[in-house]
């Protein structure tokens, strides 16, 4: 597949990676991308590591494997670096975003030599800050896409306030919040 | 639709059944003899029965029937106060021998015969 | 106008049955295809359909209700997956002798043990000889566009058989994906309305439904029953038609992938046959000529058609996302086989069970598959027929 970009979430059941991944394949989409958001299933377990994957290309998607070597890993919860290789594939040209306060240097010990791009956002301190609470799902989906350059920062912006006045029809309140931490964590990320 | 059921025989071909063996017409039942499935029947004593309908409701197969006669006719106690009176039958075509009605009746005017 | 938009597999068949805004709707949940009646149900509460959702106790009893409403004259489906579809065992065969038209919407999961929630055939494979009419999708759109053709097929009078629509479970069940959508209209004017010959809440004709049938008739009604199957070919290929003229997605009983040319094929049913066709992409770039033949009609089985399809080919090998514990291979191995025997074809032969339980299949996986067909047109040995892809040992 030319011009198939293919990231891997790595989250715990509950904290919303799938959400994220589903919610990207449908940024992606209103850009006129075809493109493919799914879950790997198992028995659902909060707090559980689960992967996630999105493939986006320019041509129609018609693989349905799970995704070995993507350009890019999500890393939703730090504590995974642990017990998870999340760099298990990842192509040396691509990068890896990592939820965390710590800095590169202390976690590259954690990334078995990977010598491709690392990021950090503390989607914690965004989410605490903008939301009141810790839903890390929307800073890190503003965080892939800034750094994969996937789409423009403003078109995603409005794309992601038309998502949430559906998503969140019944509780218009916190739309603002979730559109501050999608801002926030663009600017954040490094 | 309605179907013609006379089709419905031994000899028909497979092609002439009706779709999904459905039967197109309604109270078919009263043509298919049960009655045959038996060998013993019930026999009513007309003396002994006191008209209760206790075996015309317990009978399974409605195999009990009611006659309407003319009570003036007949004699005895309570004849001719009303002109029309039931009497109670077996229909033998229906009747399966089951003995339901024999081991209901309150007045012992029910024995199962064989046939 | 078709209608952009990006749908999980399961979204995308409720939104089908919202167009067509069935009658009755009897539903009990399960693992993967539960999201089915639980989107419908919002389209009810929302009263954007007229449908009468039951949520009865059981599958045994969905199946059975889906029966007596076809029978009182109404349309009417249900939807559920692995267990779920084994408890509904026995009204299967009802539907199906009973000449029921109604639509069942399996999402596929393995049956236990040991016990697993994720994809393969096993479940609908087993009810392979219910009698209903089974037609598989790759993805999300094929499983909509299936859905919005399954009742014509069911509902044709030379047919009168139910039909199964199935999808992967979580791989394309769960899988958010681009698709194109008819209109509300199309949908409405191409399924149409539903007026059955005969049903029981027609006060004009009294009718039984479903009478015991002793020796005398029962192997007549079998044999109506074996040819409805047969004119079920035709239907399946008029509505496919029509459906083409409408939306420019063209439908068969099976998809040809390069197959005209192929040296090596491969036969499979379901999502696996997309990854397939990325492999296929790649070896074609490197001068192999392997090709695909996507099977999308199982019940009733195109034998002659598939053998025709691949008479050319060397060697071929048939993938089954389930076992039947013949210790020969799985049911699409035997019945493609016996397809190719009786055509006479001389083209060796595998059978390959694969994917259980959701184990993954990768580009790389199928391009062993075709390096091991090569292989074996170049021996001319086929060396063991029934063979496991992807298990540790």
């Amino acid at each position: 597949m030319s011009n198939c970009t293919e990231i891997r979430w790595h989250g715990r059941g509950g904290q919303g990676a799938k959400t994220a991944a589903l919610l990207l394949a449908d940024v992606m989409f209103q850009t006129g991308k075809y493109v493919q958001g799914f879950p790997e299933y198992g028995p659902e377990r909060m707090g559980a590591p689960i992967t996630a994957y999105n493939r986006i290309s320019d041509d129609k998607v018609r693989v349905h494997s799970n995704i070995y070597e993507p350009e890019y890993v999500v890393v939703v919860d730090e504590s995974l670096l642990e017990t998870v290789d999340v760099t298990k594939g990842l192509k040396k040209d691509g990068a890896i975003v990592i939820n965390t306060e710590k800095d590169k240097e202390t976690l590259k010990k954690h990334l078995n030599g990977y010598e491709g791009d690392v990021y950090t956002i503390d989607a914690k301190k965004v989410s605490m800050k903008c939301l009141g609470k810790y839903f890390p799902n929307s800073p890190m989906l503003a965080s892939i896409v800034k750094v994969t350059g996937l789409m423009d920062e403003q078109q995603f912006l409005n794309e992601m306030r038309a998502s949430y006045a559906h998503k969140f029809a019944s509780k218009p309140e916190v739309i603002e919040g979730n559109m501050k931490a999608l801002e926030m964590a663009m600017k954040e990320v490094r | 639709m309605a179907v013609d059921l006379n089709k419905l025989h031994l000899r028909a071909p497979w092609q002439d059944l009706t779709t999904g063996m459905m039967i197109h017409a309604g109270g078919t039942s009263v043509e298919f003899h049960t009655g045959e499935w038996t060998a013993v029947k019930p026999s009513i004593d007309q003396d002994k029965c006191k008209k209760c309908g206790r075996c015309h409701m317990v009978c399974p197969d409605s195999a009990i029937v009611v006659r309407v006669v003319d009570n003036a006719r007949m004699e005895g106690p309570g004849c001719g106060k009303t002109a029309l009176d039931r009497m109670y039958q077996v229909d033998t075509d229906h009747c399966k021998g089951c003995g339901i009605c024999a081991y209901n009746c309150p007045f012992d005017a029910i024995e199962m015969e064989g046939m | 106008m078709a209608k952009r938009e990006r749908l999980s597999g399961n979204e995308a068949v409720a939104i089908a049955l919202k167009q067509i805004n069935p009658d009755v709707f009897p539903a009990f949940p399960i693992t993967p295809s539960t999201e089915i009646p639980q989107y419908f149900a919002s389209f009810v509460a929302n009263g954007l359909v007229d449908t009468e959702f039951i949520p009865v106790e059981s599958e045994h009893s969905s199946m059975s209700a889906a029966i007596g409403a076809s029978a009182a004259g109404a349309r009417a489906l249900t939807a559920t997956s692995s267990a779920g579809l084994a408890y509904m065992w026995e009204p299967l065969y009802l539907a199906a002798s009973n000449r029921l038209p109604l639509v069942l919407a399996v999402v596929n999961r393995a049956l236990s043990g040991p016990i697993n929630i994720n994809c393969d055939h096993s479940d609908s494979m087993g009810a392979r000889d219910s009698g209903f009419i089974q037609l598989y999708a790759e993805n999300n759109q094929e499983a909509y566009d299936n859905m919005v053709q399954a009742f014509r097929i069911s509902e044709h009078k030379d047919v009168q058989l139910p039909v199964m629509i199935c999808q992967d479970g979580f791989i394309t069940s769960h899988a958010v994906e681009n698709i194109t959508l008819l209109e509300d209209k199309e949908v409405k004017d191409f399924v149409g309305e539903y007026e059955p010959e005969n049903y029981l809440l027609n006060p004009a004709c009294p009718t039984a439904v479903g009478p015991y049938s002793v020796t005398d008739y029962y192997m007549e009604a079998k044999r109506a029953q074996a040819e409805a199957m047969k004119n079920a070919k035709d239907v399946i290929l008029e509505v496919a038609k029509e459906f083409g003229d409408l939306s420019g997605r063209n439908y068969g009983f099976f998809e040809s992938y390069h197959l005209e040319d192929a040296e090596y094929a491969v036969v499979m049913i379901g999502s696996a046959a997309g990854t397939t066709k990325d492999t296929i992409d790649q070896l074609r770039k490197q001068g192999v000529k392997a090709g695909l033949l996507k099977l999308r009609v199982f019940r009733p089985f195109p034998a002659e058609e598939i053998a025709e399809a691949l008479k050319n080919v060397k060697a071929v090998a048939i993938m089954d996302r389930a076992d039947s514990f013949s210790n020969q291979g799985g049911p699409l191995g035997a019945e493609v086989m016996s397809a190719m025997y009786r055509k006479h074809l001389q083209a060796e032969a595998i059978n390959i069970v694969y994917g259980l339980g959701g184990r993954d299949v990768t580009v790389e996986d199928m391009g062993e598959v075709f390096a091991e067909l090569a292989r074996i047109a170049k021996t001319g040995e086929a060396g063991d027929t029934y063979r496991f892809m992807g298990v540790r040992g």
